[in-house]
């Protein structure tokens, strides 16, 4: 049996080992701060910037999706993961260049990654510390190297 | 918010933080120093809980939003007993990265709401 047949072995109920948990627990914080701000923000001044603020809860929902696509066994789950994870890269990158290039269109009142309007993709994630930018580049290399069982091509 | 109080709160929780991921990445499980790191994190928070219930009844009220501030501050109790609660069924090294990411991000939050208290609106 080689090392890879080992790797697969089907009594690996498990597919987040090691490093992986570290990157679940990360995701984890994200979507508890991204809703945290969304809940609050669509809350207390929804009127002042709803595209932006829609967004923003949008993402909220797409962490905790991804968190969950991460933890849960399967292939279905693992297209979910990349799904949600390619959504997010996307996201970041789209609406972090809008928000610095053109922060009209999302109704943006300044380009502030920590202003009141700002939300966790504003500045690709410069307010979380760029890490809504590296996470889900991150969370594809992972998911790259821990297909599913009968899911490897 | 007392401003000394969250200035040491920050700088506790980011070395508290840099310690774990350190003893995590030499392979240590969570033990002792780490979980007592996160348990005087989770102590300090309590203390700004306090502080925050007290402070506006004696005149010390936060430039910003009060209830923005009570959402950071909420997350961040939450975050050190489910960190906790972790590394206490998963012993592995990796526990020990994520308690100290979890002092990080407490670092991190404790700054904004420092920012809230003090800046914001201001």
């Amino acid at each position: 049996m080689s090392a890879r047949d080992h790797s697969e072995d089907p009594t690996a109920k498990r597919r987040i080992t090691g490093i992986g948990r570290v990157l679940v627990f990360v995701y984890g914080v994200l979507a508890l701060a991204a809703t945290g701000r969304s809940v609050f923000q669509i809350i207390d001044r929804f009127h002042e910037a709803p595209v932006a603020f829609t967004l923003s809860a949008l993402a909220a929902v797409v962490y905790i999706v991804a968190t969950i696509a991460l933890v849960a066994p399967g292939r279905a789950w693992y297209r979910v993961a990349w799904i949600t994870i390619t959504f997010e890269l996307v996201g970041v990158l789209v609406i972090g260049s809008l928000s610095l290039f053109a922060p009209a269109t999302l109704g943006l009142h300044d380009v502030d990654p920590f202003g009141r309007d700002a939300t966790v993709w504003s500045v690709y994630g410069m307010g979380y510390l760029f890490i809504p930018l590296v996470l889900p580049i991150l969370g594809l290399i992972y998911l790259r190297g821990h297909k599913p069982r009968g899911a490897a091509s | 918010m007392i401003e000394w109080f969250t200035t040491v709160q920050v700088i506790v929780a980011a070395v508290a933080g840099v310690l774990c991921i350190v003893l995590g990445f030499a392979g240590r499980v969570p033990g002792d120093v780490s979980m007592g790191a996160l348990a005087l994190v989770e102590v300090l928070l309590v203390a700004q809980l306090i502080v925050t219930i007290v402070a506006p009844a004696v005149g010390n009220e936060p430039s910003g939003s009060l209830p923005e501030f009570y959402i950071y501050l909420i997350s961040a109790l939450i975050l050190p007993l489910a960190g906790g609660f972790w590394a206490l069924i998963e012993r592995n090294k990796w526990s020990t990265v994520i308690l100290g990411g979890v002092c990080l991000a407490i670092a991190v939050m404790v700054y904004r709401m420092g920012q809230i208290w003090f800046v914001q609106g201001a």
